[in-house]
């Protein structure tokens, strides 16, 4: 029994290592499909995304005279980051696989090598526009770190551990001023989740328009398989930040969801939820301007501050 | 062992002299000089190196009396495990960093420089011992003197440069006035212990009455901490650093500066252990303030060695603010986290030398090739210079704070201590540690950036000077210590627990801690768990984890068929060739963040446009943007100071005359005055 | 005289004849074009066209159609086609407009920096010979004078929807070569 129990738990515990680079693209096509329908269109099918991987991965590779080894193994860098990040996040109710061996600061570090190879990535080809992208990406991300871990912070406070696994599993029993907590801890952890993915109101992930871009710019020297990677990493990033603000700050789980596949479709409800909410803010406000965002940070991080202060003061 | 503790720290000292004299003797010939300094150097260094290790695995302190031919002094010696760790990351450093500057002095240096070189270098490597070596005030202050003024000499070694005379002067004002502060500092001391001994400052300080503690202590960050670099004491750092040659700036940077955390660690900690709580915050906010000052102020740099010296100040800013969480949570009685902040800092002491030394090592190499410390003048360098490149890369990683090299491991220790006090400590200690945890945090994002900007702008993209373009790889000579350093950075964040657990133990053998219980454990092998479990962390467990990661991408990437892959120019929108003025350069990657934090940094720009047509004004021949950033303390402290100075000194030369009669006519004055007070 | 013959025969037929794209366009509504668009573009594409749009000197009529196939009406991104922001990521050309002399370098330069497998179409008459401006001082003269071109899609400006046709057109066209390959 105890044996079956391990090898179900370590199964699932597979699984969710495949899960969520496997439906990281279904995410950013649901939300494409929501932000379609919200501006009046059909807009793509929410498979366009693994469509688009599919062909990038068949297509030739170009790869700049100025670039060197940085621009061929920043793509693996920063996907594998990705994998590793997806075998950290708690995801089943159950331990991430990876729980009890990096807390939230292991998670914000990871994400910042990703970043660094990103912008790294760039500046190698040295285009007008990577440089660019990329120092607004550092700018971006130097910022956005504290936001994330001082949202963070109350909640691992409040559970008395910083491993998020644990987090995840005792947001569940959090009550009165903790919930006020961890609902103020969310809205800074929403904006630090747009600032880090490269969305509204920090960057347009569909701009055209080079001059505007950040996240974009620092890929536009990409292709075929390579870009298929970075595609693909983009994905997974804020399928994980949304798993995690999911996990961490709506712990809301129903009586009757009390079986595995009810507790599957509570939870892929509420990251719809998160989807949503990112399509409905990209929807319906405009970029801001490049040196606002600095105010929007040190909001997202004052909202962590506040709910530090309910949490542990 | 063959050699006792004893005997290896004295033929590490032999040969330093030897060294020293050699190198003087063959002056005339300069290879000659040069090849025996570097030998000497070494071996003094190894010697010195295995006298650490002994102590430190022998647990034993190690006490002597070293035979000084003099009546007037005793010079008294002793090693701990705490001294053992700093005497082991310098030597370690001088080994590597004397095989380094053979290789590099030959490049570009004529023999008579490289013989002066060889001297100061043999003296300086002789000092840094010396000073966690002694064990009374004058021996000392006698180390601490031949350090500065050795580091000095090293620093105005290339003279023909002006920048380096000006930068040597300051460093020279500024650590005098360091050593003033200490003066004071140890006449403090001996009028209350009434003995330069430090063994008696370790058992009468706690009897010393409160208000000449904080004055000594006070004293004592004011010189120790301007040879650590602390702002507002920073102003000579990143001058001299930049000047010196650059193994020379890997020393300075990567451990002299640490002899001040080294001692500020013997008197806050062994002299004086029941110090107020305030005194802590004060050291937290000053580590703070480095800190993220530290980094704004190297982001806007582009002079490449400057860039690494301001990374310096924030670094000891970092190591600060482990210091300062140690010091609150002594004062508030809870010496298990004291111990965490204190293993803290000294894990990111280690760390830091040997990031930076890295990262100096690795800057020479490029200065070497390049003939330029100006980063816009590279670019591409990572075509020509690979292992260069490779290892600034490692160095750019770990002082980040990035996973899984050894600045997070050291990072997150002292977060660790952090997230510690925002529990357990009083409510406003707890905002103050709060505030520190976030000026850590923003600053180990800011760090990155500047790193982006520093690795990119240096090694990517096209070369955009013809130096850049005909660099040559430095040889094996300067490829061997930045691969060793390299590793260590790596073993020392992989292997993050077991060392942050050793960085522990070593602040736990300080006698004030005699008593405390670890409040770490090591749960299986390599992980690391703080705080009663709050934080744990397995960055061998990680960094397997992305190795593993990596090999699946590879093999994901595979699946895609052969690779079918065509070299082509850059896309530039279709207005090729592009030039190199067309890639971002250094000031323009910090210029958003420098504008961002302009209401601290008051950066000044100057904007230069020339048209085609002057009355027309419609096509801009020629627009150049030039940022420039002052240095505050420099501008609003010392500046008025200095200038204060000399014009007191401007008033008091109009009594020079040079005239007979109006010197005779002050004596006489002196003497009526001199009658008229013995009088009454 | 023969040259000229010579050359009429040896010049691959490139545009797509007007007549065809009209009839096309007119026997069913956009929905109805999408679908057979969809299919195609799932067959030959795995289900992902991406569009790199090179203007090389449009009076911008061209651009305006192009856009409005991204609009709610056309919405041309249900059935797999996206524009992108760099040819690095394109598997088709669309160039519009006469080529001008100051763009020519850039085109050439365009078309290199794409991945095979690649589809160049000129859109527009402008962009299939000149047109209005052909043989003027500053134009080069069509898309084919500076790159191989695979596909021409008359009009002046074509029609969202015609645009749609022509696509449909030319991948079946591809589908069909690559059969016979």
């Amino acid at each position: 029994m105890g044996d079956a129990l391990i090898s179900m738990t370590n199964t699932t515990l597979l699984l969710q290592v495949v899960l969520i680079p496997a439906l990281a693209p279904l995410f950013v096509g649901v939300i494409r499909k929501m932000k379609a329908i919200m501006q009046n269109r059909h807009g793509a099918s929410i498979v366009q995304p693994y469509r688009e991987l599919r062909k990038l991965f068949t297509k030739e590779e170009i790869v700049s005279e100025d670039s060197s080894f940085i621009f061929l193994i920043a793509p693996f860098i920063v996907f594998a980051v990705t994998l590793v990040l997806g075998a950290m996040v708690p995801l089943f109710g159950l331990p991430a696989p990876l729980a009890g061996h990096g807390d939230l600061l292991t998670f914000i570090s990871l994400v910042a090598l990703a970043a660094f190879f990103l912008a790294l990535s760039g500046l190698d080809a040295g285009g007008a526009f990577g440089g660019m992208g990329s120092s607004r990406e550092m700018t971006i991300a130097s910022m956005t770190e504290a936001g994330v871990l001082f949202s963070f912070l109350p909640v691992a406070f409040l559970a008395a551990s910083a491993d998020l696994s644990l987090m995840a599993e005792r947001t569940g029993e959090f009550t009165g001023s903790g919930l006020v907590a961890l609902l103020i801890a969310l809205g800074g952890f929403f904006i630090a989740l747009l600032a880090e993915n490269a969305r509204y109101p920090f960057d347009n992930p569909s701009t055209h328009l080079e001059l505007t871009m950040v996240h974009e710019a620092m890929i536009l020297e990409y292709s075929g398989r390579r870009l298929a990677l970075m595609e693909w990493a983009a994905a997974n990033k804020l399928f994980l930040f949304a798993i995690v603000g999911v996990q961490l700050f709506i712990p809301w789980m129903p009586a009757w969801a009390a079986t595995a596949p009810l507790i599957a479709l509570v939870a892929g409800l509420k990251i719809g939820l998160l989807a949503f909410a990112i399509a409905f803010v990209e929807s319906t406000i405009a970029k801001l301007r490049y040196f606002r965002l600095p105010d929007l940070l040190l909001s997202s991080f004052m909202l962590g501050v506040i709910a530090l202060i309910l949490a542990a003061f | 062992m063959i050699l006792s503790t004893g005997q290896l720290i004295l033929t590490g000292l032999m040969a330093f002299a030897a060294g020293a004299i050699g190198s003087f003797l063959f002056r005339g010939r300069g290879s000659v000089s040069h090849l025996w300094a570097t030998i000497a150097a070494s071996l003094g260094s190894l010697a010195l190196l295995a006298a650490a290790i002994d102590t430190l695995l022998s647990y034993e302190t190690f006490t002597a009396i070293l035979p000084v031919p003099s009546n007037l002094m005793s010079f008294s010696v002793r090693l701990d495990d705490l001294g053992a760790i700093f005497l082991a990351i310098i030597s370690l450093v001088s080994l590597l960093a004397s095989i380094y500057g053979y290789s590099y002095l030959n490049r570009h240096t004529p023999s008579a420089g490289k013989a002066n070189v060889g001297i100061f270098l043999n003296v300086f490597l002789a000092s840094m011992p010396l000073v966690i070596l002694a064990n009374d005030a004058i021996a000392f202050l006698i180390s601490w003197e031949i350090m500065s003024l050795a580091s000095y000499f090293l620093v105005v070694s290339d003279h023909r440069e002006e920048g380096n005379v000006r930068a040597g002067f300051i460093y020279f004002v500024m650590t005098h006035i360091a050593t003033a502060a200490l003066l004071v500092m140890f006449m403090l001391l001996f009028r209350e212990t009434g003995s330069f001994d430090f063994d008696a400052y370790r058992s009468f300080g706690p009897l010393i009455s409160e208000g000449t503690a904080i004055a000594v202590v006070l004293l004592a960050l004011v010189g120790f901490g301007t040879k650590a670099g602390i702002i507002p004491f920073h102003i000579w750092l990143p001058g001299a650093h930049p000047a010196a040659p650059s193994h020379i700036s890997a020393l300075m940077s990567g451990v002299m500066i640490k002899t001040g955390i080294y001692m500020l660690i013997r008197v806050c900690f062994e002299f004086f252990p029941t110090l107020p709580s305030w005194f802590g915050l004060l050291v937290l906010a000053i580590g703070s303030v480095s800190a993220v000052l530290g980094v704004l102020y190297a982001l806007a740099e582009h002079d490449l060695k400057r860039l690494l010296a301001f990374h310096s100040i924030e670094n000891i800013g970092i190591i600060l603010i482990g210091l300062g969480t140690a010091l609150v949570f002594h004062a508030a009685g809870n010496d298990g986290l004291a111990l965490l902040g204190l293993g803290a800092a000294l894990f990111h002491t280690i760390n830091h030398a040997i990031f930076k030394s890295l990262l100096f090592l690795s800057a020479g190499s490029v200065v070497a090739a390049t003939h330029s410390r100006n980063i816009e003048s590279y670019g591409g360098l990572i075509r020509t210079m690979p292992v260069t490149a490779t290892f600034f890369l490692v160095g750019s990683i770990a002082i980040s704070g990035i996973i899984p090299f050894n600045g997070f491991a050291s990072e997150w220790l002292t977060f660790q201590s952090l997230f510690g006090g925002m529990v357990v400590l009083d409510v406003t200690e707890r905002i103050a540690v709060a505030i520190a945890a976030a000026s850590l945090a923003l600053t180990a994002g800011l760090a990155a950036a500047c790193f982006v900007k520093a690795f990119g702008i240096t090694f990517l993209a096209r070369p955009r000077s013809d130096a850049a373009r005909n660099a040559k790889e430095c040889g094996y000579g300067m490829r061997i210590p930045m691969v060793v350093l390299g590793l260590l950075a790596l073993v020392l964040g992989v292997f993050g627990g077991p060392a942050a657990l050793v960085f522990i133990a070593i602040a736990a053998s300080l006698p004030i801690f005699a008593t405390t219980g670890l409040s770490i454990d090591l749960a299986g092998a390599g992980n690391l768990s703080v705080l009663g479990g709050f934080g744990t962390i397995d960055a061998f467990a990680i960094a397997g984890a992305l190795a593993l990661a990596l090999l699946v991408t590879a093999a994901i990437f595979a699946l895609g068929g052969k690779e079918r892959r065509r070299i082509a120019p850059t896309w530039a929108c279709g207005a090729l060739p592009l030039s190199p003025r067309m890639e971002i350069t250094a000031t323009a990657f910090s210029r958003a963040i420098i504008t961002i934090f302009g209401g601290v940094l008051k950066p000044t720009k100057q904007t230069t446009l020339e048209y085609h047509d002057e009355r027309m004004r419609y096509f801009p021949k020629y627009h150049a943007v030039d940022m420039h950033l002052d240095d505050l303390f420099m501008r609003f402290i010392y500046g008025p100071i200095a200038r204060g100075v000399l014009a007191c000194a401007r008033i008091v030369a109009k009594t020079q005359s040079g005239n007979t009669h109006l010197y005779l006519l002050y004596v006489v004055a002196m003497l009526a005055i001199l009658l008229a007070w013995a009088m009454h | 005289m023969i040259g000229m013959i010579t050359k009429m025969l040896s010049t691959p037929r490139t545009v797509i004849p007007v007549r065809e794209l009209s009839e096309l366009a007119a026997a069913s509504d956009v929905e109805d074009l999408g679908s057979k668009l969809d299919q195609r573009i799932r067959r030959i594409f795995k289900g992902s066209l991406a569009i790199r749009e090179v203007d090389a000197g449009s009076t911008n009529a061209e651009e305006e159609e192009l856009k409005a196939l991204t609009n709610a009406y056309y919405d041309i991104e249900r059935f797999g086609v996206h524009f992108v922001a760099s040819p690095r990521h394109a598997d088709m050309l669309m160039v519009t407009g006469p080529i001008t002399k100051n763009m020519a370098k850039a085109l050439k330069e365009t078309y290199e920096a794409t991945p095979a497998p690649k589809i160049i179409v000129a859109v527009g008459d402008g962009a299939i010979d000149g047109s209005l401006f052909k043989d003027a001082y500053g134009v080069v003269g069509g898309t084919g004078a500076v790159i191989p071109v695979d596909y021409g899609i008359p009009g002046d400006p074509p029609s969202p929807k015609m645009i749609i046709a022509a696509l449909i057109h030319i991948l079946d066209d591809i589908e069909h070569k690559r059969k016979a390959a």
